[in-house]
Order: C-alpha cells, then sequence, then structure tokens
C-alpha cells in the first residue's frame, strides 16, 4: 500500500460521497467506461498516493477552500485500508463489466456503494469492524 | 426500474446499519456474557486497585486515537483506576479470550480483572465519566 502520511480527515469523506455517485451512474447504466474509471482512482489512492487521487484534487480545489476553521488532521492508514477494500470490490465489479456478466457486475458494484456510502455519510469506520475480525479469523 | 431498486434498497440498508451504529457507539454495556478473569501478565500491566480501563486498538482504527484521548485525560481524574492500552494484533489470544470483535473497544475490569462491562467505538468524555464514577 501506500506510504502513511497525514491527510485532512474530511478528504476521505467527500471522496467516498463521489465514489457514491459514480458508483450508483455506473450501476443505473451498467457502463463499463464508468467502472474502469473509479477502478483507476482506487489503485491511484491504494498503490500509488492518496493526495495524487482525482477525487482528493477535486476535494483541494472545490471544496476545502470553502471550508472554515482548523484542518483535522489523521493518519492515512484506515482511510487506505477502506480504498484497498473498495478497490476489491470494483475490481470484480469491472471484471464483470468486461465479461458481460451484470449479475456480478451489479452485486460487487452495490457491496462498493454500501460501504462508500456508509462512509461518506455516517463517518462509518471499516476498517474497525473487519479488519480484526479478519486477522481473527486468518491467524 | 430494477436498477433503480436495487440502488434505494442498498442505500436504506446503508443508512440503517450506520444509524444503529452511531447509536451504539461508545455506550456502555453491562457484562452479559461470562468472560474470564484476566491476570496482570497478561495485560502486561498492574491493574489499579480500583479497576482497570482496558483499551483494545489496531491499525486501521481513526476512532482508536479519539479513544485513547479522551481516556488519557479522564482516567488520571480518578484515584485508583489504571489504564492500559493493548494493541489487539499482537494479542490475538487475549482477543479472542474477551471476545473483542472491533476496535477500538473499552473494557472495563474491577480489581481482581473480571470485566464489568465495555463499550464499543470511541466513547465520549461523559460516557466514560458516568461508568468510571460507578467503580
Amino acid at each position: 500500500m501506500a506510504q502513511p502520511q497525514q491527510i485532512d480527515a474530511r478528504a476521505p469523506r467527500v471522496s467516498a460521497g463521489i465514489t457514491t455517485v459514480v458508483l450508483i451512474i455506473a450501476l443505473l447504466t451498467h457502463s463499463t467506461w464508468l467502472i474502469i474509471w473509479q477502478l483507476a482512482v482506487f489503485a491511484i489512492s491504494t498503490f500509488y498516493s492518496m493526495a495524487k487521487s482525482p477525487y482528493g484534487f477535486i476535494y483541494r480545489t472545490l471544496i476545502r477552500p470553502r471550508l472554515k476553521g482548523e484542518v483535522p488532521l489523521e493518519d492515512s492508514k484506515p482511510p487506505a485500508f477502506a480504498q484497498l477494500v473498495g478497490f476489491g470490490f470494483v475490481l470484480v465489479a469491472t471484471i464483470g463489466a468486461l465479461a458481460h456478466n451484470w449479475a456480478v457486475f451489479t452485486v460487487a458494484t452495490s457491496g462498493c456503494i454500501f460501504a462508500a456510502f456508509l462512509n461518506s455519510a455516517f463517518d462509518y469506520c471499516l476498517g474497525c469492524k473487519i479488519y480484526l475480525l479478519g486477522i481473527r479469523i486468518f491467524r | 426500474m430494477a436498477r433503480l431498486v436495487i440502488v434505494l434498497v442498498v442505500l436504506i440498508a446503508a443508512t440503517i446499519l450506520g444509524a444503529l451504529s452511531q447509536r451504539k457507539n461508545g455506550r456502555f454495556f453491562t457484562k452479559r456474557n461470562f468472560t474470564p478473569a484476566v491476570t496482570e501478565s497478561e495485560i502486561g500491566h498492574a491493574f489499579g486497585t480500583r479497576g482497570t480501563v482496558l483499551q483494545f486498538s489496531s491499525a486501521f482504527c481513526a476512532p482508536c486515537r479519539a479513544a485513547r484521548i479522551t481516556l488519557e485525560s479522564v482516567v488520571p481524574q480518578f484515584e485508583g483506576i489504571a489504564r492500559v492500552e493493548i494493541d489487539a494484533e499482537a494479542n490475538l489470544e487475549l482477543v479472542r479470550k474477551l471476545r473483542v470483535m472491533q476496535t477500538p473497544t473499552t473494557i472495563f475490569l474491577d480489581a481482581k480483572g473480571i470485566e464489568l462491562g465495555r463499550a464499543v467505538g470511541a466513547p465520549k468524555k461523559s460516557q466514560l465519566v458516568a461508568v468510571l464514577e460507578k467503580i
């Protein structure tokens, strides 16, 4: 995964909101291009740098200048984990779309919408809920 | 049409889960299941004379930091209560013994290491003070 860094704590929630909208449009229109785009976005923020993510760029240029108050910082590790989970879902959705298997595409995309919406609307910490469970099962 | 229904169902389900989890977050629940008493060597720290607050944390957990900051500021105000933070990943035996499912989980122990109850998610100051006053 990308190197941990301190990031603006509000950025991942805004990114998750954009992700939710993009995925809903992808699901409604069965758009292969849109799901590939989302896969690329997750790939950049998971494996390269969260700060270089296109949605992070949208947040920095359009939204942050309009926010007041101190910038709340947080470690990038928890959102990076969520991005990795999102990458997994969207990878499956992309394979489904390319194979014209729309059932697989729909299930995987729905799962990712579920997680992204929870993250954006409720600041839900996916890593908190599933990381320890995963370790308990596999170790 | 079917696609729209799927989207709505997913969003409603996520809203219900999100609201429920926010309501339960940080709330203290008294122990219902029997968990065996822990020892001082298991937590790597001496018990407080009145009790011990045990916080389980993990790597990909943003509210763990918030929980730590709250515990650090509140627990020292109560004499005889020790504060211990445990890295869940490095202490899986204890995690299994105390049936910790997610992080942050804060477990309140009496002076003998027997669980009184626990709070899942980052507790608020007021929630924490209310529990510690009763120990």
